[in-house]
């Protein structure tokens, strides 16, 4: 038994044969030449031939793995364009070859990227740049590559992979990927994460592999080769538990979040960024029920212009493609400071200047965000919803200045939607009051982590206080019901986004209650989808 | 001649893709284009010196037209470079 350790980008277990990756070397030589106007029209046949079959990649990739894997192949026919200046140069000014031209521009370009060593992405597309030179030095020769088929499934084991031979190969027979160069970075990475098998790269293996027995461990980033049978028997079991897994989710996607009895429940999903949407649409999210716009000025050293924010909201309503997206204005203050707005300490910052208390303070702040916002609805389904709400004023003045929003958009002859309007309930104060806020508003959101904090006056940092902590305390419990109930009076939906929502012991109640929507983190979706199907 | 310039605000900075949706953009005008970021002055119209360029976000980009179209050549490039840096 040998193992070697590599970098993963995939967590999932794979156990079968290993198999090499065969490659057609490209030896090139030096040759003189003299007729060079001929060699540079011969280059120029072997380009126009290349063009074609990065074309032709395109279009299959497309068609298999989809648009955001076949863009690479439009980068490789502009990184191709770029070539002709410099082989043209080579092969005139020193009378050589063009299979040497172009090998010698493929490693000057490969060269300037690998340089740059303070950007990992530039550097993995030396991989890309190599693959259009090999493809054109290839069309030059006579004869391709030799064909890698797979008779049965397997761990295919690679110095490094081009995105034109990951794209080429039969993937139903490929369980994981193994390279002993490469990067989480590069395209085989990314191609595993979308086929959501094991990947690992920078894996020191020895040439010495092919068709013996091996496992893949994604979690540990460890190739095993020969295992021993306890080995194999543990991870035969990993594999199974996983597989049951998948197979579960796969049933699951898909279908409806509904009760025996035919009641629906919208199971939307919680997102800190547009990074996460990938895990969103993964795991088969109705919507988004919290989308946290904090990270658009936690991430900047400066307030995010208008412009900055439209472009991040209309992504995440054209992704979300006409679902419902939920976003939450701006929530900073207490434990999320932003060095911009200087704010002052406080003594007591959970109790403090923050989120729709800035907002109706700074209402320069307020209205850019808005601006935003309303000019992203004409893209999509979005929602606003407002944080710490305490009082009915301050969802009234909210509401005034979206309308003044609105007027300034009509007059500059700005698409909007007319968006639904929430909030968060997410203190005492708006428990007792909601039958008024209700009026105000299409929906209540219940963040159930603050809402518990200042139900039960406890710091939940605070170790020393876990005693007297019940995340489940019936007074938290009896105040979602007591909002369910008073949203429905008004005709008001209802949801919960806070960790309540996720937690397994307590869907049956919520749905028992009449909750409308549950939403949390993606990875939690499906499972408590299972639990709602499987209720009457 | 015409000079334009413009701050990158994408915390991406330049990735393929974008460089070659810049390129392609400047390749539809006659105009010598050129961009710069302060230390290279590099061909607006070839994806990979453009990539050498390490762009990052914040960084400012200077970039020059000259020619027969620069004017419509300069609205172009701007908005190539509003909608994807």
């Amino acid at each position: 038994m040998e193992v070697f350790e590599g970098k993963s980008s995939f967590k999932g277990v794979a156990i079968g044969k290993i198999a090499e990756m065969k490659k057609a070397e490209t030896v090139v030589r030096r040759t003189h030449v003299d007729d060079v106007d001929a060699e540079i029209a011969r280059y120029h046949k072997a380009k126009e031939q290349a063009q074609a079959e990065i074309g032709e990649l395109h279009d299959k990739a497309m068609k298999e793995v989809g648009e955001a894997q076949a863009e690479i192949f439009e980068v490789h026919a502009m990184f191709l364009d770029d070539f002709d200046d410099s082989v043209e140069n080579i092969i005139r000014e020193q009378n050589v070859n063009a299979e040497y031209a172009v090998a010698t521009t493929g490693d000057n370009t490969a060269a300037m990227l690998a340089a740059m060593d303070d950007n990992p992405y530039m550097q993995a597309r030396q991989t890309d740049v190599k693959d259009v030179a090999d493809r054109v030095i290839r069309d030059m020769s006579e004869g391709g590559g030799e064909a890698n088929t797979f008779t049965e499934n397997v761990i295919l084991v690679a110095d490094d992979l081009a995105p034109s031979e990951t794209v080429q190969l039969d993937k139903d027979k490929v369980l994981a990927f193994v390279t002993r160069q490469g990067s989480t970075n590069s395209h085989t990475a990314i191609l595993a994460r979308t086929m959501s098998i094991p990947a690992l790269c920078q894996t020191p293996v020895t040439k010495d592999v092919d068709g013996k027995m091996g496992i893949v461990d994604g979690m540990e980033g460890k190739l095993i080769v020969d295992p021993d049978e306890a080995t194999l028997e543990k991870y035969t079991k990993a594999a199974e538990a996983e597989a049951e897994k998948k197979r579960l989710l796969k049933e699951l996607k898909g279908k409806e979040t509904v009760t025996k009895s035919g009641r629906k429940i919208k199971l939307y999903a919680n997102i800190g960024g547009i990074g996460d949407l990938n895990f969103v649409l993964e795991n088969d999210a109705a919507g988004v029920g919290l989308f946290r716009s904090e990270f658009l000025y936690l991430q900047s050293n400066d307030y995010p212009t208008e412009e900055e924010q439209f472009k991040a909201y209309r992504t995440v309503a054209e992704m979300m493609a006409g679902k419902e997206v939920v976003v939450r204005t701006l929530d900073i203050g207490a434990d999320k400071q932003v060095d911009y707005f200087k704010l002052d300490k406080e003594d007591n910052p959970a109790l403090g200047f923050r989120a729709i208390r800035i907002c109706l303070t700074r209402e320069e702040v307020f209205k850019t965000q808005l601006r935003a916002l309303y000019r992203a609805s004409a893209y999509g389904n979005i929602d606003i919803m407002f944080p710490m709400i305490t009082s009915v004023w301050e969802v009234e003045k909210a509401k005034a200045i979206c309308e003044e929003v609105k007027d300034e958009l009509t007059a500059q002859h700005i698409p909007f939607k007319d968006v639904p309007i929430g909030i968060m309930i997410e203190t005492p104060a708006a428990v007792m009051i909601a039958d008024e806020l209700a009026e105000l508003v299409d929906f209540f959101s219940i963040g159930t982590n603050d809402l518990t904090q200042y139900t039960l006056a406890i710091d939940r940092q605070n170790q020393h206080l876990e005693r007297f902590f019940n995340a489940h305390h019936p007074a938290v419990l009896r105040e979602i019901q007591m909002t369910i109930e008073a949203g429905h009076r008004h005709n008001t939906w209802v949801g919960i986004c806070g960790e309540l929502g996720a937690d397994p012991e307590l869907t049956e109640q919520f749905v028992k209650w009449g909750i409308d929507e549950l939403s949390m983190s993606p990875s939690s979706i499906l499972p408590v989808r299972q639990i709602i199907r499987n209720m009457d | 001649m015409k000079k334009l310039k413009y701050t990158v605000t994408d915390p991406k900075g330049m990735h393929a893709r974008p460089a070659g949706i810049l390129a392609a953009a400047a390749k539809e005008y006659d105009s010598e284009i050129t961009v710069s970021n302060g230390t290279d002055e590099v061909d607006m119209k070839k994806i990979l010196p453009l990539m050498g360029l390490a762009v990052s976000k914040g960084d400012d980009l200077i970039v020059t037209l000259d020619g027969p179209d620069e004017d419509a050549a300069a609205d172009a490039v701007a908005k190539a470079l509003k909608e994807n840096f």
